[in-house]
């Protein structure tokens, strides 16, 4: 049963802009997704005509074109380049400020309301995977939380999979089964263009009382449903079984050179990924002394400062750096938190210069493990 | 020990700016710190700037910046000199760390090329080399770049001012990219770019603006040239375009000049 069915209702795909008035009127910023130099960004939009309509990524390991699509939908496209994650958790940002006197003075949190439009099921997933890092447990970034409870999440349920995409594998999406305040199906068919609006929390159905719409009848629903279930069975990458288990049994393994040869150690898998949440914090200091500074930007398991403890880097080779990204990413991090820490989005794999693909890697790690085992028994 | 500390009595610690074999567009760097300037006047004694000021002190020198790569006899010993006089030395800009452009005669004939340039070659008194200074004397600190980055240069002055380290970063351009959210050249538009295995530092000048990046900080640690080369290759960029890309401002930095190599000819 579709939780947000019981409370969804159908508007024309002119609606969208009534949405977008009707979180302005709330005093939210309203953000979608947006075609910038090449790219899809996430940032503020003035209504539905700034979205990407009608395009689509053409995507694979390494390559991101942005082409027309085959029909004139708003959301055939996946994933801006970076997702939440910026606005959650800055890329830069100054912590506080220290003079003379000794008082540290934290520097305030920003956060005014955000409404996001658009976000697909793997980018809610990685929200609340980033929640239980920054949030769960002892120690609570609080600066990420005032942002985190700023937004107001209208997730769109996906269509159409870029070829990147594996969130059916990793049980993300295609479909969100909630974390989302409102959520989207875009309908359409030969003469007919319509959202299927559904609330997921309180605040989300007090907008969605304010919108104009017909109860969504149940041959909306059925082919909401069975759009998200094409889009599962289009995927073309998935991620294999019990990955947590292979790469615990792997530590050691020629592989992690082979995929040395090819990896650049750039950093650009981790920066693009929506879960990862490394950062590094730097103090600053004015050239007379009087006054200094703490900033935290992210950083990487990729670079070599990283890994540094006193008198040198740990991880000096690049193959120790791309295992611990992806024994942490897919094994280590059910360790840690309880679940893995890849939602299946792809970004990594788009987004590399030289396109490793972490579902490519696994597969390839399995079937060295297998011809081994083989050779093993026959010997 | 800091500058400062061996300054009992509240002097200012003295500061020169050498050049060897360059342009001047690093030293220039610190006359562009227009907004910092007064502050830096403040807290050193520029002792030694001949591109601000005709009077000079002897030394010797608590910070020295060396601009410049090492080219002709001459700047063999003058080299020496100044490494004696100094307490630190930072050395700045491409050609300081990597020997600069006219590097790229490393790999070369010298006297033809010297006959190919001037119409009378002999009166050229140049090495068949040009080197980083760390080839000849031993460095405290590098800031990469042509130019430096003005940011890096007052870092590295206040840092070791307050006897820390300075906070100058090892990672690539990429990560430069996607700190501002600059998409990808390479991936979005299949323009080769060097930023990869180059050493961040720059602002992110050049993706910013959709041009891939062409080197200037060096490679960075453990950069993975043959592997960039390989995928540039398969994008489409041929053996001499290759072989160019690594041929810039750095192209004497040993992770540049051999991947050059391996596309010569
Ligand atoms: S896997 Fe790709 S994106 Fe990640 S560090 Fe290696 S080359 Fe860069
Ligand atoms: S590891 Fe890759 S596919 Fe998984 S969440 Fe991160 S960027 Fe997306
Ligand atoms: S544009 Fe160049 S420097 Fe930036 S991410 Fe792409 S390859 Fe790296």
């Amino acid at each position: 049963m579709d939780r947000a069915a019981d409370t969804s209702v159908v508007t024309p795909a002119g609606g969208l802009d009534a949405l977008i008035e009707v979180l302005r009127a709330r005093g939210y910023q309203v953000w979608g997704a947006q075609e910038t130099d090449g790219a899809l960004t996430l940032g503020p939009i003035a209504s539905a005509s700034d979205l990407p309509r009608g395009r689509i990524e053409a995507a694979e390991a390494g390559t991101v074109r942005l082409i027309d699509g085959p029909r004139d939908a708003f959301f055939d496209h996946t994933l801006p380049m970076q997702g939440l994650k910026r606005a959650v958790y800055p890329a830069e940002e100054r912590l506080y400020e220290v003079g003379m006197d000794m008082a540290a003075e934290e520097d305030p949190v920003e956060a005014p309301p955000l409404a996001v439009l658009g976000l697909r099921p793997c980018d809610l997933a990685a929200l609340e995977t980033l929640t239980a890092v920054f949030e769960d447990g002892p120690f609570v970034d609080t600066r990420f939380r005032r942002r985190r409870e700023a937004l107001l999440l209208i997730a769109v349920n996906c269509m159409r999979p870029a070829a990147t995409c594996f969130c059916a594998s990793m049980n993300t999406g295609p479909r969100a089964e909630g974390g989302f305040d409102l959520v989207l199906d875009e309908i359409l068919e030969d003469d007919r263009h319509v959202f299927v609006v559904g609330a997921g929390s309180a605040k989300g159905r007090e907008i969605l009382d304010a919108l104009s719409g017909e109860p969504a009848g149940e041959a909306d629903l059925k082919t909401a449903r069975a759009g998200s279930r094409a889009c599962a069975e289009a995927q073309q990458r998935r991620m294999g079984e019990d990955v947590e288990a292979l790469l615990k049994r792997n530590y050691e393994h020629p592989h992690w050179a082979a995929v040395a040869e090819r990896c650049l150690s750039c950093a650009n898998c981790t920066l693009v990924c929506p879960t990862c949440f490394c950062g590094t914090v730097e103090d600053r200091s004015s050239l007379d002394g009087a006054q200094a500074e703490r900033w935290r930007r992210w950083d990487s398991c990729f670079s070599l400062d990283f890994s540094y403890l006193h008198g040198g880097a740990v991880r000096t080779e690049t193959a120790s750096r791309y295992r611990q990204w992806i024994t942490h990413k897919l094994s280590h991090w059910h360790d840690q938190f309880g679940q893995s820490g890849c939602v299946g989005c792809g970004r990594c794999i788009a987004w590399c210069p030289v396109g490793i693909d972490i579902t490519a890697e696994v597969a390839a790690l399995a079937a060295a493990e297998r011809t081994a085992g083989q050779a093993g028994k026959e010997a | 020990m800091t500058p400062r500390e061996t300054k009992p009595g509240g002097s200012r610690p003295k500061l020169a700016v050498w050049k060897f074999s360059s342009c001047d567009g690093c030293q220039l760097t610190l006359l562009d710190c227009e907004d910092e300037l007064l502050d830096i006047a403040d807290a050193v004694e520029i002792a030694y700037f001949l591109e601000a000021t005709r009077t000079t002190q002897p030394g010797p020198y608590d910070v020295s910046l060396v601009e410049g790569s090492i080219s002709t006899a001459h700047e063999v010993e003058r080299i020496q000199e100044i490494r004696r006089d100094s307490r630190i030395l930072i050395t700045i800009g491409a050609c300081a760390t990597a020997g600069g452009i006219q590097a790229l005669r490393n790999s070369m004939d010298h006297e033809s090329l010297k006959a190919s340039v001037y119409p009378s070659p002999q009166f050229i008194d140049a090495l068949d080399t040009s080197t980083p200074i760390a080839d000849h004397v031993s460095v405290d600190y590098e800031l990469r770049g042509c130019p430096i980055d003005k940011h890096q240069l007052v870092e590295a002055i206040t840092a070791l001012l307050k006897g820390r380290k300075p906070s100058i970063p090892d990672y690539s351009q990429c990560t430069e990219c996607k700190l501002a959210g600059t998409a990808c050249v390479m991936v979005t538009k299949g323009i080769p770019c060097l930023g990869p295995v180059t050493q961040g530092g720059c602002g992110n000048l050049c993706p910013r603006v959709g041009r891939g990046c062409y080197g200037c900080f060096g490679p960075k640690e453990g950069a993975n040239t043959a592997a960039l080369a390989a995928d540039l290759a398969a994008l489409g960029a041929d053996r001499r375009t290759i072989r160019d890309l690594f041929g810039g401002f750095t192209a004497g930095a040993p992770a540049f000049a051999e991947e050059r190599s391996r596309h010569d000819g």
